[in-house]
């Protein structure tokens, strides 16, 4: 049974038909076609699908999509304003914190929670914050260095 | 990977509500955080024709102070019950708990009340669908056998919640509303030692809220052994609560998780009130769980290691207790 969803993503609102059944990352990436959310397991347990629901990061693959309506969306879609990375995306690129790049957008996503509420996070801070985050190709040492190297840059103006 | 079955989805707005339509739809599931419903639905160990999405029930979010007990709704957050100034100042054991459930990201969505109600679990049941068809299922699921124990007749799943041992520990009482009204009983009343029905909550009766006394003098901890630091579910996890009087032992809780079918508040530790804290008493903390406890071969850590780790776990918050109540 589909029924009508009212939330807003990256800032823009929206009404669309949505099945009950329809978790948040299907309605994401095959409604919405934000195909930046990765999938990564069959089920909570790898990070990829982190999206921020009202700021606060979220595992898109274990939310319904009708659980957060009426609630602010985030993905990584949104992180970058005409044309511009945002300070995650551009550490990111710059100090290597992506190789297959499967795990990216689940980790500036989550990253990108931990900067707004705590903008300058030690490493104890850093690791706890990643620690639902998984990934296969970069041994975590250029993600978190990528982490550090965004809290000391400014955010470019959008 | 499996998307969810076809399901009616359902958003009361008060508890009363909730209970309700759960009587209306029989084959439905309450549905909270989701971080263990919906994994467990994708891989076809629960189905459901109607979901009913607890997040717009209002009451459930509750979280106060009232006559020298904290009232905490059970679709309060662990992400928020983590953070609470009360529960981390007087309640320890129960904060440490909380923090250690998941990651950052389950605890944003998973709550209270999906914590204390959390399916079993078993190295044979939290399989993928042609893993499980592998082995023919186990009882838990759909075949006959328990494949931890294959002349049991019964499950031996194990209750593997964070929170449940360290709310034991703090001798905290539940409210659950059904059909016929609302009702409150211990926590440990709440539970059943039983794999497949480990929980003594009727299928139409809702986990509305959890009661904790804020009794002066005690102090409490929660320490949990898991495979992978960051994130795992509990190998084994140790509650303690304890109260001081000047040398002698006031009072002294143990509860533990992972290591049956349900949280064990471990008994037989009356006699220790009015006792000095010394290696008898330890001794006697070390018998009690290993006799209160059944850890059999649900997890891929083997079940000597798990036996003989629990009470070490026990003793060693114990002593720290102790030092830190003087
Ligand atoms: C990778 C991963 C790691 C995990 N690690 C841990 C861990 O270390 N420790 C741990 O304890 N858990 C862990 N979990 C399990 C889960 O995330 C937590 O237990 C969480 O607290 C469940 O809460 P929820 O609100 O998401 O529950 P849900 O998934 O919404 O519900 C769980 C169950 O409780 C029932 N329920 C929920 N609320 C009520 C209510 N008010 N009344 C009656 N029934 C109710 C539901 O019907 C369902 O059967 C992990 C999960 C994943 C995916
Ligand atoms: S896809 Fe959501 S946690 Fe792996
Ligand atoms: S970059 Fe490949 S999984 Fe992280």
């Amino acid at each position: 049974m589909k029924s009508i969803l009212r939330l807003s993503v990256n800032g823009k609102p929206r009404e669309d038909a949505v099945a009950d059944n329809a978790l948040l990352i299907d309605y994401l990436r095959d409604t919405l076609r934000l195909t930046g959310t990765k999938q990564g397991c069959d089920g909570g347990e790898c990070g990829a699908c982190t999206v921020l629901v009202d700021g606060q990061p979220r595992l898109s693959c274990c939310t319904l999509a009708h659980s957060v309506a009426g609630r602010d969306i985030e993905t990584i879609e949104g992180l970058s304003h005409t044309g511009n990375l945002s300070r995650l995306q551009r550490a990111f690129h710059e100090h290597l914190g992506s190789q297959c790049g499967f795990c990216t957008p689940g980790m500036i996503m989550a990253a990108e929670a931990l900067l707004r509420r705590n903008p300058h996070p030690d490493l104890p801070q850093i690791k706890a914050a990643l620690a639902g985050n998984l990934c296969r190709c970069t041994g975590y040492v250029k993600i978190i260095e990528s982490v550090e190297a965004a809290s000391r840059t400014e955010e470019l103006a959008a | 990977m499996a998307a969810l079955s076809d399901f009616r989805l359902l958003r009361p707005a008060s508890a009363a509500d909730a209970v309700r339509l759960r009587g209306e739809h029989p084959a439905s599931r309450f549905l909270a955080g989701g971080t263990d419903l919906l994994p467990n639905m994708r891989r076809g160990l629960v189905t459901a024709e109607a979901i009913i999405d607890l997040g717009g029930v209002a009451e459930l979010a509750e979280l106060r102070v009232v006559d020298a007990a904290l009232h905490v709704g059970a679709g309060v957050t662990l992400a928020t019950l983590a953070a609470d100034p009360v529960v981390q100042a007087r309640l320890p054991a129960l904060a440490q708990a909380a923090a250690s459930v998941a990651g950052p990201t389950h605890r944003t969505a998973a709550t209270l009340g999906g914590n204390l109600c959390l399916d079993t679990r078993c190295m044979y049941y939290n399989q993928s669908e042609p893993w499980r068809h592998a082995i023919q299922n186990c009882m838990k699921i759909a075949g006959d056998t328990c494949r931890v124990a294959t002349k049991s007749d019964r499950c031996w799943a194990a209750f593997s919640g964070d929170v449940a041992p360290a709310l034991l520990a703090l001798d905290a009482e539940v409210q659950v509303l059904g059909p016929q009204g609302s009702r409150r009983l211990s926590l440990a009343d709440f539970y059943r030692d039983d794999g497949m029905a480990w929980l003594s909550l009727a299928a139409d009766e809702l986990l509305v809220s959890v009661r904790i006394p804020l009794t002066d003098g005690w102090v409490s901890a929660y320490e949990k052994l898991q495979v992978r630091g960051a994130i795992d579910f509990p190998l084994t996890g140790v509650a303690v609560a304890l109260r001081r009087e000047g040398d002698l032992i006031g009072d002294l809780r143990v509860a533990c998780t992972g290591v049956s079918s349900r949280p064990e508040l471990i008994g037989g530790l009356e006699s220790l009130a009015g006792k000095p804290f010394d290696d008898a008493a330890l001794a006697l903390v070390e018998k009690q769980i290993k006799r209160g406890t059944q850890p059999m071969e649900t997890t891929v850590i083997n079940v000597s290691y798990r036996r003989r780790v629990t009470p070490v776990l026990a003793k060693r918050l114990l002593r720290r207790l102790w030092q830190a109540a003087a």
